[in-house]
């Protein structure tokens, strides 16, 4: 039996992705960066007035119940999920297939569905230092006590769309345009030198 | 200057676009009015102090503002959605 060749998504990232310590880790890393590749990246979108059926259909699918208000979101490793703006979410699955499950809930009466899982990079940052260095590049309050776990956030950095979302106490999820992830991760790198920084 | 979005929060200046003077009304597009047209396009109140605007959050959630904001100070008095206050309009009250 031929073996099935399964399209690889090339990363953005790859020509500057240097896995190994960075900058000043000889003091400690204090900021680990990956790349996450989730297979899915959707961006779903209700009507006005439909806002609480679709977050029925966001816990349908992905288990995740999001708190009302303002870029309310949750995490369970595997699955993400928030608010970026007024009726209009972020979900993502580490898997593929995402959109297909969300087309079958998402009746034209509730809302839209749309697939940017190659449209957009998905970059973390984790690590005691990761507030420190987020804060160097966007004007966003990063404490836990204004940015609460799993809560999203949508904001620029020279332009640089951006939705973040906090998946640990220490940990942030950044969501990029796919055709500015490179240079984006190369300010991050920057931005990380001098805690020190690994990339796994 | 910090402008707080009703959906973000306090945000910087910098992540927001301004869209024009919040006090025209554009004339039904059918219309032949050209003095409608004119002051639709060329009149401005131009105020020292209090002035209604539109601007929109395009750095952040891309929702379009209403606001005011005095010429003077640039002291933001009130902001809100325009979709909002769109549809006040159509039940009757002026935003
Ligand atoms: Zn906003």
């Amino acid at each position: 039996m031929a073996e099935h060749q399964i399209p690889q998504r090339q990363s953005p990232l790859e020509p500057d992705y240097r896995v190994g310590s960075h900058g000043d880790f000889e003091h400690g890393v204090d900021v680990i960066l990956t790349e996450t590749r989730p297979g899915s990246i959707l961006q779903l979108a209700a009507w006005p007035g439909e806002e609480k059926m679709l977050m029925s259909a966001i816990r349908a699918i992905t288990g995740l119940a999001l708190p009302d208000g303002a870029g309310g979101g949750a995490t369970d490793g595997a699955r993400a999920a928030f608010g970026f703006a007024p009726g209009r979410f972020t979900v993502v699955d580490e898997t593929e297939g995402l959109a297909a499950s969300f087309a079958r809930v998402v009746t034209p009466a509730i809302g839209t569905v749309t697939d940017l899982s190659h449209g957009r990079t998905a970059i973390r940052i984790a690590g005691p230092k990761a507030e420190w260095v987020l804060a160097k590049l966007f004007a966003i309050d990063f404490a836990l006590s204004a940015f609460p776990l799993g809560a999203g956030r949508s904001t620029t950095h020279h332009d640089v769309f951006t939705q973040i979302q906090r998946t640990g106490a220490d940990q942030f999820d950044m969501y990029v345009f796919r055709s500015f992830a490179r240079s984006f991760w190369k300010t991050l790198c920057h931005a990380s030198e001098e805690v020190g920084y690994e990339v796994q | 200057m910090l402008i707080t979005c009703p959906y973000c929060g306090p945000r910087d200046v910098i992540e927001f676009t301004y869209q024009g003077d919040g006090n025209r009304e554009r004339p039904n597009p059918a219309s032949q009015d050209l003095e409608a047209w004119n002051a639709y396009v060329y009149d401005r109140l131009n105020p020292a102090g209090d002035h209604n605007e539109i601007w929109q959050h395009s750095g952040g959630c891309r929702a379009h503002l209403r606001m005011v904001r005095n010429t003077l100070t640039h002291e933001i008095s009130s902001v809100a959605f325009v979709r909002g206050a769109a549809a006040n309009t159509k039940s009757g009250g002026k935003p």
